[in-house]
C-alpha cells in the first residue's frame, strides 16, 4: 500500500508545487498600515490580499529591515476573552482574499529599529508557500485609527 | 396638525367638562410617574447589557499614569468606562482604546463627562509612565491605571474578569489573554451596562449620550 502511494504522493508533491511556483506573482496587497503605538512597544499589521490566481496561495511569514521581528498572528474574543496566537500561514483562496485586519489575522512587528515615526514608509516583505516573496509598501498610522486612511493624502 | 385640531368647530366640542378634568388628572399622574422612572432610569431603553444591580460599585486602589494613588471613588461625577488590557497587545487593545475613542468622538462635547480607566493586567511591564504615553495616544480623556498584582487581580475579580499571563515565547515577551468586555459605571459609580466585540459602535454611543444626558449638572 506505502510503497505504491508513496510514488503517487510524490508525483503530486511535484506537481504542486511546480503549479505554485510564482504565487506572489498572482497577488495583489492594498490597505497596507501600521499602527504605530508609543516607545518600542510592538505594532499590528494590517493588509490585504488579493489572489487573482487559478491556484491558492500561501503566506508563511513577513520580514522588514526596520522590525527586528515579524510574526503572523491572529487574535480572537471568544468566550468574553481576548487571546492572541501565532499561526504558521493564511491561505488566500483562488480568486479570493484575505485580510489581515485589526482584531483578527494581522503581523505582530516589534524591535523596531530606528523606532518607527508615524508618516514613515516601511517596506514589508511577504514570503509565500513557494518561496516567491512580494515587495509591499506599509503606510504609518496613528495609534489611534481605525483602519489605512485615505491613500490619497499621502 | 396642531392647526388643523384648532379649527374643529366649538359645537362639535362635546366632551364634558368634567370628564376633560379627569383626563387631565390621570395625564398628570401619568405623567409623574413617568417622571419618577426615568429619574429612576427604569424606563430607559439600554442596548447593551444591562447590568445594573448585578455588579458592585466601581472602587479600587491603584495608580493612575501620573503615578498618583487613586482610588475609585476620584471618577465620582464621570462616567466610566472600564476595560482591562495591556500596552504591549499589538492588535486587540489598540483597536479597542480606538474605537472608544470614536465613540467619544461621536459623543461630542458631552465625552468631557466620561473617562475611559485603561487598567493593566501585565505589572510586570507596564509603568505609570509607559501607560501614560499609551493611554494619551488614544484619547485624552483615557486614564491608564497600574497597580500591583494583587490590586489588579482584587479589581479583575470583583467584575469576574480574568487575566492569564501565558507562557513565554523565549525572548522573553509573552501575551496577556484578557476579558475583552467594556464596564460601564454611571456618575455614582454603579455598575450600569457591559459592553462586548459583538455589540455595535452605534449601540455604545446611543448609551452613553443617554448615560451623559441623563442627570447632567448643566
Amino acid at each position: 500500500m506505502i510503497n505504491r502511494t508513496l510514488p503517487l504522493l510524490a508525483a503530486g508533491l511535484l506537481l504542486a508545487m511546480s503549479v505554485h511556483a510564482g504565487e506572489a506573482e498572482h497577488v495583489r496587497a492594498s490597505q497596507a498600515w501600521i499602527r504605530v503605538l508609543p516607545g518600542d512597544l510592538p505594532a499590528g499589521a494590517y493588509v490585504v490580499l488579493e489572489n487573482t490566481g487559478d491556484q491558492p496561495a500561501t503566506l508563511r511569514s513577513a520580514s522588514s529591515v526596520r522590525y527586528g521581528s515579524v510574526m503572523l498572528h491572529k487574535s480572537s474574543s471568544e468566550g468574553g476573552v481576548s487571546r492572541m496566537a501565532m499561526v504558521e500561514s493564511l491561505v488566500i483562496p483562488a480568486h479570493g482574499k484575505a485580510e489581515l485586519a485589526p482584531g483578527g489575522y494581522h503581523l505582530m512587528m516589534s524591535k523596531a529599529n530606528p523606532p518607527v515615526k508615524v508618516g514613515d514608509d516601511v517596506k514589508l516583505t511577504l514570503h509565500f508557500d513557494d518561496g516567491s516573496t512580494l515587495d509591499t509598501r506599509f503606510v504609518t498610522r496613528p495609534a489611534n485609527a481605525t483602519d489605512a486612511g485615505d491613500p490619497h493624502q499621502h | 396638525m396642531s392647526y388643523a385640531d384648532g379649527m374643529i368647530p366649538d359645537h362639535l366640542r362635546t366632551t364634558p367638562r368634567r370628564a376633560g378634568q379627569l383626563t387631565l388628572m390621570l395625564a398628570l399622574l401619568l405623567g409623574s410617574l413617568l417622571l419618577v422612572a426615568c429619574h429612576r432610569g427604569d424606563s430607559v431603553e439600554w442596548r447593551l447589557t444591562d447590568v445594573t444591580g448585578h455588579m458592585p460599585d466601581l472602587d479600587f486602589r491603584l495608580v493612575d499614569d501620573q503615578g498618583k494613588a487613586v482610588t475609585g471613588k476620584d471618577y465620582r461625577g464621570k462616567v466610566v468606562l472600564l476595560y482591562f488590557g495591556y500596552t504591549h497587545c499589538p492588535d486587540v487593545c489598540p483597536l479597542t482604546l480606538a474605537q472608544l475613542h470614536v465613540v467619544m468622538q461621536r459623543l461630542g462635547p458631552l465625552a468631557d463627562g466620561a473617562r475611559i480607566l485603561f487598567v493593566s493586567v501585565d505589572p510586570a511591564r507596564d509603568t505609570p509612565e509607559i501607560m501614560h504615553a499609551y493611554v494619551n495616544a488614544f484619547d485624552p480623556r483615557a486614564v491608564g491605571l497600574s497597580g500591583t498584582p494583587r490590586e489588579i487581580e482584587a479589581l479583575s475579580k470583583r467584575y469576574r474578569s480574568a487575566f492569564t499571563r501565558e507562557p513565554d515565547k523565549g525572548d522573553g515577551q509573552y501575551e496577556v489573554s484578557h476579558s475583552s468586555a467594556i464596564y460601564v459605571f454611571d456618575r455614582e459609580g454603579k455598575a450600569r451596562l457591559l459592553a462586548t466585540p459583538g455589540n455595535p459602535q452605534d449601540a455604545l454611543v446611543h448609551d452613553l449620550h443617554l448615560m451623559l444626558s441623563l442627570g447632567n449638572p448643566t
